[in-house]
């Protein structure tokens, strides 16, 4: 195509093998990681409350057990409201929730810009400060990977460029709408293969722990 | 208009009053941008003009640009103006016909050579140059030969700007904008599908004025007319900032007015002059009326996606894409985790043997 301007191919090819490559990685990961599920547990049977237990361990991973709360009390509070402000400029601005529509058939309702604005701010802040302290904390940075530190910036991108495209700072609206896509897109191919795949594997995998758990009578 | 006339004394013979004058110059000045200060200097500069001559061609186009011109408001001066010009070529409003009219057209640019004003609406097919030809010359051809002597190029109209609905998706015709062709002369892309009539003027009334070049923008555009966001002076912004969108073209939100984006309105990417010249003499435009920008100012508008559909949508293919994709995904993890396995079993199998 000739003159496709950075938002086009951002719109266009782009979001296409971007999207390509995240459910092609996504699923890819689901399915290995669920065949691991089949490997044969060797210890003795000795409890049959698999779907209590694996339920349990959802809810007692969700928070940090009380010897560490002290400590780890800024990150515990931070990572949830971080993560409930990104959830929330996320789903609820109505631009979004007509990409999602446009893919997923459906829609639901939105929230004001003001809030959008707020609740983008707030994670952008939030991400920025984890990440600052990621760095200054020496037990936090010695348990860091490369992949902590990509996974941090790749997110980080999208909301920088997505409050700069909605503030009109930066740029004009159509090369700021063009970098924050470039960047979701970016993120999308990041995604699979970093430790962004939490937001699929948390949960089963603290379902799964909490079934190994009860089959060996392990109280955790 | 007499050819020894200035424009001061068209304007008076056809009864324009110094104070009707005064008030298209004010507009004029604040058009481009200049400060309050400059009126007076706009008012000389343009009533001591003596008329540009003007060849208008036109190629692959709709002829909206010119109906857009012609049907302007009249009389206004902004109409005035236009009379005022030398228009010593053009298809649709010249009396002459056939060779008679190509021939003037050869005169026009000997006698007037390096100053006179080329002005093109249309794109030019250059796949196949029969695709579009003026008395058996192509368009190419055409374009190549006026331009040569010209002063400058007023591209009227997004085909001429940037190839327009002829260079839409598959472009047929290879059709290209005049940019495309001629890069030794000045272009002016007066965008627009049409432009608005006001802005074309206001073109020529800055020549006229100060016999210069306006400012451009990276597109090409007149920064005066094509320098202000649709979506930052338009106004249903607050309902855009509020949340408080039409979903339907007749719902209750679209007779409150509120805003266009669900319904497709790019006015966040398009620069134009809409929401503040407006059309009509001023009446209203586009969102004012209640549909969406559609970016017509813009290049390549016609491929930008369906007109009603959200900008922030995107093209992002087919759903039996993402499926083919999650399902070649799926079995390389089925595939992965089977190797895994027989791995494991090969060492376990070497452990105890
Ligand atoms: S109608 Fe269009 S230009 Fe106006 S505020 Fe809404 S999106 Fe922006
Ligand atoms: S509102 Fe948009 S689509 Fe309509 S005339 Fe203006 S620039 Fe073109």
């Amino acid at each position: 195509m000739e003159n496709m301007t950075l938002l086009d191919f951002a719109r266009g090819p782009g979001l296409q093998w971007a999207l390509w490559i995240f459910c092609l990685g996504v699923l890819w990961r689901i399915v290995g990681a669920m065949y691991l599920l089949g490997t044969k547990d060797l210890s003795k049977f000795r409890r049959n409350h698999y779907i209590r237990d694996g339920l349990r361990a959802c809810l007692t991973r969700s928070t940090p057990a009380e010897a560490f709360e002290d400590k780890i009390r800024f990150q515990h509070i931070s990572g949830y409201a971080w993560h409930i402000a990104l959830f929330v400029s996320v789903l609820f601005f109505a631009p979004h929730i007509l990409f999602f529509e446009s893919i997923f058939g459906f829609s639901w309702p939105h929230l004001p810009n003001t809030i959008i604005l707020f609740s983008g701010a707030v994670a952008t802040a939030l991400l920025i400060a984890l990440l600052i302290r990621r760095v200054v904390h020496p037990v936090q940075r010695l348990i860091s990977t490369i992949d902590d530190y990509i996974s941090i910036v790749v997110v980080l991108l999208p909301l920088i460029t997505g409050l700069a495209a909605f503030a009109h700072i930066g740029g004009r609206y159509e090369t700021m709408l063009a970098l924050h896509l470039l960047a979701v897109e970016l993120m999308l191919i990041w995604y699979p293969f970093s430790k962004l795949m939490h937001a699929f594997m948390t949960f089963p995998s603290r379902y799964q722990s909490g079934t190994f758990f009860g089959h060996r009578g392990v109280k955790a | 208009m007499r050819k020894d006339q200035n424009l001061g004394e068209y304007l008076r013979s056809q009864g324009v009053s110094r104070r009707g004058f005064l008030k298209f110059c004010s507009a004029t000045a604040s058009l481009m941008a200049l400060p309050p200060s400059a009126v007076a200097q706009v008012a000389e500069a343009l009533a001591a003009a003596r008329r540009p001559s003007v060849i208008w061609l036109s190629f692959q186009e709709c002829t909206g640009c010119t109906e857009s011109l012609t049907r302007s408001h009249s009389p206004t001066v902004e109409s005035l103006i236009f009379d005022a010009i030398s228009l010593d070529y053009h298809h649709t409003l010249q009396a002459a016909a056939g060779h008679g009219a190509e021939a003037a057209r050869e005169a026009a640019q000997e006698e007037n050579k390096g100053e006179y004003i080329l002005v093109v609406d249309g794109s030019i097919p250059v796949d196949n140059p029969a695709y579009s030809t003026i008395a058996g010359i192509s368009n190419l051809d055409m374009l190549k030969h006026s331009a040569k002597d010209c002063f400058a190029i007023v591209a009227v109209g997004t085909c001429a700007a940037y190839g327009g609905l002829p260079g839409a998706e598959p472009n047929p015709t290879g059709a290209v904008a005049v940019s495309d062709i001629i890069t030794d002369k000045p272009i002016i892309n007066v965008s627009g599908c049409p432009p608005i009539p006001v802005v074309i003027t206001g073109v020529l009334a800055h020549f006229l004025t100060f016999g210069t070049i306006p400012e451009l923008d990276a597109l090409g555009r007149p920064t005066a007319f094509f320098g202000q966001n649709i979506h930052d002076r338009c106004y249903r912004r607050p309902f855009y900032e509020r949340g408080e969108f039409a979903e339907t073209f007749d719902d209750e939100g679209a007779r409150k007015g509120w805003c266009l984006y669900k319904l497709g309105c790019k006015g966040p990417i398009t620069y134009n002059a809409c929401a503040t010249v407006k059309w009509n003499q001023g009446m209203g435009f586009p969102i004012q009326a209640g549909h969406g920008c559609i970016a017509c100012s813009e290049p390549r508008f016609w491929d930008k996606g369906g007109f009603y559909d959200a900008l922030s949508t995107g093209d992002w293919g087919s759903r039996e894409a993402l499926l083919g994709a999650a399902a070649v995904g799926a079995a390389l993890g089925a595939g992965s985790a089977i190797r895994a396995r027989a791995r494991k079993r090969k060492a376990m199998a070497e452990e105890e043997a």
